[in-house]
């Protein structure tokens, strides 16, 4: 009963969603106010279905209710709560209800929090919103009805996958698809305001918050993907290039671009045409790595819903979506009047580079992402693409772009000194030459790229600190001013300071595990010992344990440091019998600068994957049988993730600027304690 | 000239869909083998003891059209094509050749016992390095081998009617008339 009465919310949602994409458009076009104003309570409601259709999904997963064939094929009785609550997710129907739940929930905080935008461009943007509300729940509706029921229902469930049965992988669809989904709302900005032929300031100022919001929640959810692949993979990587991987990168690196464009269009009415087209882009990289994932057409680990009817139909959404939006693009921007002029450089000049750059290896890793398949096209042999290509082209690209993120807040708009910015910037210099000074010390010189990669997270880090430090005067007046122009800072600016920071920590974090990881993969029996990088490991032996719905096999190692017990650690392999996989958990042990990272295997000549129903590979290793572990030592590999977070926590205060709650007037009044460095 | 360069997202968007349109219709599992027309590996694998079939050798497989299937008892789409290859044992169709992947000798003894036994020859390659020389993929995995010993058809993942009787035995039929 509950199910049908999703499924029926879903039809429902469906239905206002068609009108919401047609009414508010209408009145737009014809200038009543009263058809426009229906899109508030449409997309209201829209957001109270596709919630009750959700919130219908997630209880027949809680109560296991096993006469729902999505609910048989993803989960199973004995699972712990949050993986049956995360089950509802973890499938294809399940994932696409999340996703429009996302767009509807965004659609709706448009409308809520839109009070201050032009009638016409609120009706038009929340009409685009439900148009791809209605291709979305279209799609659910008539090839991925997650409330497809199976009669007589089977005793028990089959069980999630149990790679994905963890905290972190938990959290991460949300996440992304906040991201991805965030797009949508800038996507449909871009469309409205083509329609208007208009982009101006305000227009720039309202499509901001929206581009930060998403692009913070996409790097989170991409951040927690890595960090899930670091310690439930067990190879000890935290990237691979993997093509789903890709899907969601190139989206973030759009949006990270479109994030600087927009400042360009708000503050000197410049760029417009290229922030739409970005703002096109950054949705269509977002739907396509949802195709990429959905139909099946690239494999890998991650596409869980291998199925051509949908890829058709998803297909058939990209095709309308972007290449219309793009069609509308081609026809209307050109009538879009160009803005303020400027020198190469200048600040503008400093964030075209940055969008050349972002732009240049966004093309990149689409060809790389891409490139097997075109080859295959053009009847070449199945080849993959591998980090060495994105090592050899990405990372070049990048290298410029971390090198002139310090000098973009320092030049002045229109027309700026390259070498007065180096002037202020010298403390940096000085602290990165340091850096590198120090890391070739205590590498003994054997590394040079990795220490100049140091210098350039420290030129990053210290960087970002120097234009904060100009404007709240730090050592240059007593403390009670720096400190009250701190608080009275735009928060835009500390979140600017704080994201770029938070990009040299990222640096930092990659290049210590790309430079110095040690790794080390043995036969060990129990009571043998090794050594790496300083630490020995001694294998205790192997235990047995059983959980919710798995067994384990535990192995027991302490790690000395000199002579001191530094750490007792058990990494895990657990067999999942229901659904007849096994998982590796790897033992992390980390002090912030580095990570001890071990993995246990299987036993010698024990290579099967353990037959279903009977724990017997278990049982099987003699006391003496030798087990194959890995271990890796990580340098500053937290700092990846840490590094991540500093970033989202800049976008997150960035948010909160009051000038993205004040209204949008035509020109904000400066705070009187702005310097003049901002304008 | 400025307005075409407008048009030219449109158009390499276009060009995109076209080729994602065109890779919708490529089967994902579809791995082309390197081996496709290449003689079969050198190997001598040992016999399943106690399943009272002959071991598996390069020289048992020569001579005669026949298939080769890789198979193990924690195999669950290996369950789901066996009962295609008991029919074909029992009319005698084509011989039919297995190869014990990564598995204990008893379990896949007592996993044939129970569903039954199709296999001419069985060889025990509990550590799979000989799969590896035959490029398998994942289990189950079948290959069509003709008289001299040339792999002529694989599959990888369990054979379906469909199959059976579209490619596979078209394909036996042929190999048998040629020479």
């Amino acid at each position: 009963m509950i199910a049908e009465l999703g499924h029926y919310a879903l039809v429902l949602a469906l239905c206002v969603a068609l009108a919401q994409s047609i009414v508010p458009l209408a009145g737009a076009q014809k200038g009543d106010p009263a058809l426009m104003a229906t899109a508030k309570p449409a997309a209201y409601a829209q957001f109270l279905l596709v919630a009750l259709a959700f919130g219908c999904l997630i209880h027949a997963f809680v109560v296991s209710d096993f006469t729902v064939e999505n609910v048989v094929r993803n989960s199973h009785s004995q699972k712990p709560m949050l993986y049956k609550v995360s089950g509802a997710w973890g499938n294809h129907e399940g994932s696409m209800v999340l996703w429009s739940l996302i767009l509807a929930l965004f659609g709706a905080s448009v409308a809520a929090f839109g009070r201050n935008l032009p009638p016409g461009l609120k009706a038009r943007t929340l009409s685009i919103q439900a148009m791809i509300g209605v291709a979305f729940l279209a799609f659910i509706v008539f090839t991925s009805n997650p409330f497809e029921r199976v009669l007589p229902p089977p005793p028990d469930g089959q069980d999630l996958n149990p790679l994905l049965q963890d905290p972190g992988l938990a959290f991460h669809p949300p996440l992304l698809y906040v991201g991805y989904v965030g797009f949508s709302i800038v996507f449909a900005f871009a469309m409205a305001a083509l329609i208007e032929g208009r982009v101006d300031a305000a227009w720039a100022r309202w499509v901001r918050p929206w581009t930060l919001a998403a692009w913070a929640s996409l790097t989170a959810g991409i951040a927690l993907g890595s960090w899930w692949a670091y310690y439930e993979l067990g190879w000890g990587g935290w990237w691979f290039w993997d093509p789903v991987e890709n899907a969601s990168f190139m989206p973030w690196l759009v949006g990270a671009a479109l994030l600087h464009s927009a400042i360009v269009a708000e503050k000197r009415d410049a760029l417009k045409t290229w922030t739409i087209l970005l703002a096109i882009l950054a949705f269509a990289l977002s739907l396509i790595g949802t195709f990429l994932v959905r139909s099946g057409i690239l494999t890998s680990v991650h596409a869980f819903a291998v199925d051509p009817q949908r890829g058709v139909f998803i297909l058939a959404i990209i095709v309308v979506a972007i290449g219309g939006s793009l069609a509308l693009y081609a026809w209307r921007a050109p009538m879009l009047k160009g803005g303020g002029l400027f020198q190469p450089i200048s600040r503008e000049g400093a964030l075209v580079l940055n969008n050349l750059l972002l732009a240049t290896a966004t093309a990149t890793v689409f060809i790389g992402t891409l490139y097997p398949l075109f080859l295959e096209a053009l009847g070449g042999a199945k080849v993959s693409v591998g980090p060495p290509f994105f090592n050899a082209t990405f990372v070049p690209l990048m290298v410029p772009l971390l090198l002139a993120v310090s000098f973009g807040p320092l030049l002045g708009w229109k027309r700026a000194d390259l070498a007065g910015a180096l002037q202020r910037l010298r403390a940096a210099l000085v602290l990165s030459v340091a850096a590198i000074v120090v890391t070739l010390w205590m590498d003994h010189g054997r590394n040079l790229i990795a220490a100049a990669a140091i210098g350039l997270a420290a030129w990053l880090f210290f960087g970002a600190w120097v234009e904060w430090a100009e404007r709240v005067k730090l050592f240059r007046a007593p403390w009670a001013t720096v400190w009250e122009r701190a608080v009275n800072l735009p928060r835009a600016a500390w979140g600017m300071t704080i994201a770029h920071a938070g990009v040299g920590l990222m640096v930092l974090g990659i290049t210590g595990s790309t430079a110095w990881q040690s790794e080390s993969i043995k036969m060990m029996r129990p009571g043998e010992r090794f050594d790496l990088a300083g630490y020995t490991f001694v294998f205790k032996g192997t235990e047995r344990r059983e959980g919710p719905n798995f067994f384990a096999t535990r192995g027991v190692f302490e790690v000395y440091k000199g002579e001191r017990l530094y750490a007792t650690m058990t990494p895990e392999k657990r067999l999942f019998p229901v659904a007849g996989t096994t998982t590796t958990e790897a033992s992390i042990r980390t002090n912030i600068l580095a990570d001890l990272y071990l993995t246990i295997g299987d036993p010698e000549g024990g290579g099967q994957p353990g037959s279903p129903g009977a724990p017997a590979f278990i049982v099987m290793a003699g006391s003496d049988t030798p087990w194959t572990v890995r271990a890796y030592h990580n340098p500053l590999v937290p700092w990846i993730w840490l590094g991540s977070l500093v970033m989202v926590l800049g976008a997150g205060v960035s948010l909160t600027d009051r000038r993205h709650r004040v209204g949008a007037p035509r020109r904000m009044a400066a705070p009187g304690a702005m310097p003049a460095a901002a304008e | 000239m400025k307005r075409a360069l407008y048009f030219l997202p449109l158009a390499a968007f276009f060009a995109l869909a076209g080729y994602f349109g065109w890779g919708l219709t490529r089967d994902p599992s579809k791995i082309p083998s390197a081996l496709i027309d290449r003689p079969i590996p050198e190997f001598a694998l040992p016999e399943l003891a106690g399943a009272g079939r002959p071991a598996l050798s390069t020289a048992a497989i020569k001579g005669e059209v026949a298939l080769v299937n890789v198979f193990a008892s924690w195999c669950l789409p290996c369950k789901v094509e066996h009962p295609i290859f008991m029919r074909l044992a029992r009319e005698r169709v084509v011989p039919i050749h297995g190869i014990s992947y990564k598995d204990k000798a008893e379990d896949s003894r007592r996993w044939l016992a129970d569903l039954g036994n199709p296999y001419t020859a069985i060889g025990w390659d509990f550590d799979g390095r000989v799969a590896i020389d035959w490029g398998v993929y994942g289990v189950p995995e079948t290959f069509v081998v003709d008289r001299t010993g040339t792999i002529r058809f694989k599959h990888v993942g369990p054979i379906t009617p469909e199959i059976l009787d579209r490619q596979i035995l078209p394909l036996v039929e042929r190999l048998r008339r040629a020479s």
